[in-house]
């Protein structure tokens, strides 16, 4: 056997908490390590974190490690991946879970190359075979068009992101017990330096929060084709949000990008305008329980994958929609 | 500044997805019949980047491709947008190399190019979206790493050599890093530039080497299944759970009214 054991979990804090991506990891970190009857380690690095520590335990982690330093985006990412590989050393899990955010998508593979380790970014869903005992690793390929279930070798230890929303959040259970272990920040071997953090504020609901999202892709044809796409969040109480055309054309800010390389979003209602259903979108939004599409082309994939279409033109369909939903939500 | 960028061809991801086929059994994409593979778009973007850094400030930009059949094709196509130099990598041992066999066979033939100050890479190569290999070429290398970059300035403020700007997801960070350094670039950077007329003919007369495992001293031993840390059980397709229901109407307009009525029934809105 290994010597390799356990799963560690390289967390997230945002304002004090345990972020939603790291509910979700503990919440697959916890089923994976009841399966392997093997402890369920996180580390968080961060700054007053006792509390979101505390959190932790009560949401499933056995052991939470602590280093108190600035949170991964204001920091640099060296002294990140070594914290994790210093704790690695000390505790040699078998598996080791990130979130595929941008702490995870630039740790894991780094900490792969460091620790020879096998490594699998992006997956949606992972689970040990019960036949071998082996890790599978499902994970979109080819866009999304595809997806590619991966087992693992008896190769230690092994490094997963894991996609946002694609495990429920673990529950709180107060009667968990736990420890809190604290670790020191590594800081050696930094040649680079961070110059600025610019977080550009979005005014409204977040994309991840929202339970309504109108997107609109290149369809909509410039900047003023939004218009009526925030008249319409606006009475849905949801957020606009884009496909990859209107950011790399500039029509609107690259932070609203909805798929593969933007917010990864499941709302209640998803209304997709203009966009033609490329698969790197709807990695983003398939997980939204309804879908509505509306677009002039009939052969739109965004059709193959939408609960409800329109074949049509949005300029003639946004206003009697806006219209009507007014009305009927006013009744 | 010497770039070196590493590139790949893949088949062309913008193809409708009602073309895109597997072969279950052997679990590989079936290549869309007269539709050529394509310089993967991450890569094309990175080329991009490379070239506004070379009209800016000078330098050579040198492209690295491994190609199964050894092909020079996605390397000349660099080469039309306005890289220098190309070379193929190509051996019966890198088919299938995993991203650290892939990672270490450009390593090698990096170290054999020599006198770069930077290398960039695609954040992610759209075929298999691994986005493994810059980031273990630089731990390789034991270079500075930034990846997912929207834009690169020249710094020259002490050891640091360059300024990246790090795309990240509500907004960026910027880095200063010493080079040699690695960075992948993400599709911010924009659309890459299409091959001028000039372009095409100075590529077609370029000499492309082609290098072997021998050439940069790789030890196959170390490449192909054996050296698999993970291996692929099943490729398919996934199932599309949804059924659109299309709201039929005489105008757009009417069809709009029926869904918003559709929508309250369905308790959506």
């Amino acid at each position: 056997m290994s010597e390799n054991k356990g799963v560690l979990i390289c967390g997230e804090v945002g304002d004090r908490n345990v972020s939603a991506v790291t509910l979700e990891l503990l919440n697959a970190g916890r089923i994976i390590s009841d399966k392997l009857g093997e402890s369920l380690s996180l580390l968080l690095i961060g700054q007053d974190i006792e509390k979101a520590a505390q959190d932790a335990i009560t949401c499933g982690a056995d052991k939470v490690y602590t280093a108190n330093g600035a949170p991964f985006s204001e920091s640099l990412p060296e002294t990140h991946v070594r914290t994790v590989a210093d704790v690695c050393a000390n505790i040699h899990p078998r598996l080791i879970l990130l979130g595929q955010t941008d702490m995870g998508r630039e740790v894991a593979p780094r900490l792969a190359a460091r620790l020879d380790a096998s490594v699998c970014l992006d997956c949606v869903k992972i689970n040990i075979d019960p036949g071998t005992g082996r890790l599978l690793q499902s994970k979109p390929v080819y866009g999304g068009n595809a997806l590619a279930v991966w087992e693992s070798a008896n190769h230690f230890p092994q490094i997963v992101t894991l996609r946002p929303r694609s495990s429920e959040q673990a529950e709180p259970d107060n009667s968990r017990k736990g420890e809190i272990i604290s670790v020191k920040l590594s800081t050696e071997g930094t040649s680079a330096k961070l110059i600025e953090t610019v977080r550009e504020e979005l005014k409204g609901i977040s994309l991840e929060e929202a339970q309504v999202i109108v997107a609109g892709g290149g369809g909509i044809g410039g900047k003023e084709g939004f218009e009526p796409l925030h008249e319409l969040a606006q009475i849905l109480r949801g957020a606009v949000g884009t496909s990859r055309v209107p950011c790399d054309e500039g029509w609107m800010p690259k932070n609203l990008e909805i798929g593969q390389t933007g917010h990864m979003v499941n709302p209640g209602l998803y209304i997709a305008i203009g966009i033609s259903g490329a698969p790197q979108h709807l990695a983003g939004c398939s997980g939204s329980k309804c879908i509505v599409a509306i677009n002039r082309d009939p052969e739109a994939h965004i059709f193959v994958e939408a609960d409800f279409g329109i074949i049509g033109n949005y300029k003639e369909a946004l206003p009697p929609l806006i219209d009507k939903l007014k009305s009927m939500l006013s009744e | 500044m010497n770039i070196v960028v590493c590139v790949k061809k893949i088949p062309d991801p913008e193809i409708p997805p009602a073309k895109f086929k597997l072969d279950i059994e052997a679990m590989r994409v079936i290549p869309p019949e007269g539709i050529p593979p394509v310089l993967s778009p991450y890569d094309a973007q990175a080329v991009e980047l490379a070239i506004r850094l070379k009209e800016k400030n000078g330098g050579t930009i040198t492209v690295l491709s491994i190609d199964e059949e050894g092909s020079p094709k996605i390397v000349r196509h660099a080469l039309s947008m306005g890289a220098d130099e190309g070379i193929v990598l190509t051996d019966e041992a890198f088919c299938d190399a995993d991203s650290f066999g892939t990672a270490d066979i450009l390593s090698r033939a990096i170290k054999k190019i020599g006198g770069f100050d930077l290398i960039l890479c695609g954040r992610q190569a759209a075929d298999w979206d691994e986005g493994l290999v810059g980031s273990i070429i630089a731990e390789k290398l034991e270079l500075p790493l930034v990846t997912l970059a929207e834009d690169i300035e020249l710094m020259n403020d002490g050891e640091y050599a360059i300024k990246v700007r790090r795309v990240t997801l509500d907004g960026y960070q910027v880095f200063g890093v010493p080079c040699p350094a690695v960075v992948t670039v993400s599709n911010e950077v924009g659309a890459p530039r299409l091959p001028s007329g000039w372009g095409i003919i100075s590529a077609s007369k370029k000499d492309i080497p082609v290098w072997n495992a021998a050439d940069i001293e790789m030890d196959t031993s170390k490449l192909g299944q054996k050296a698999f840390r993970r291996k692929l059980k099943k490729l398919f397709i996934p199932d599309r759970k949804r059924e659109c229901e299309i709201i039929e109407a005489e105008t757009t307009a009417e069809a709009a009214v029926k869904l918003a009525e559709r929508l309250k029934d369905e308790g959506w809105v």
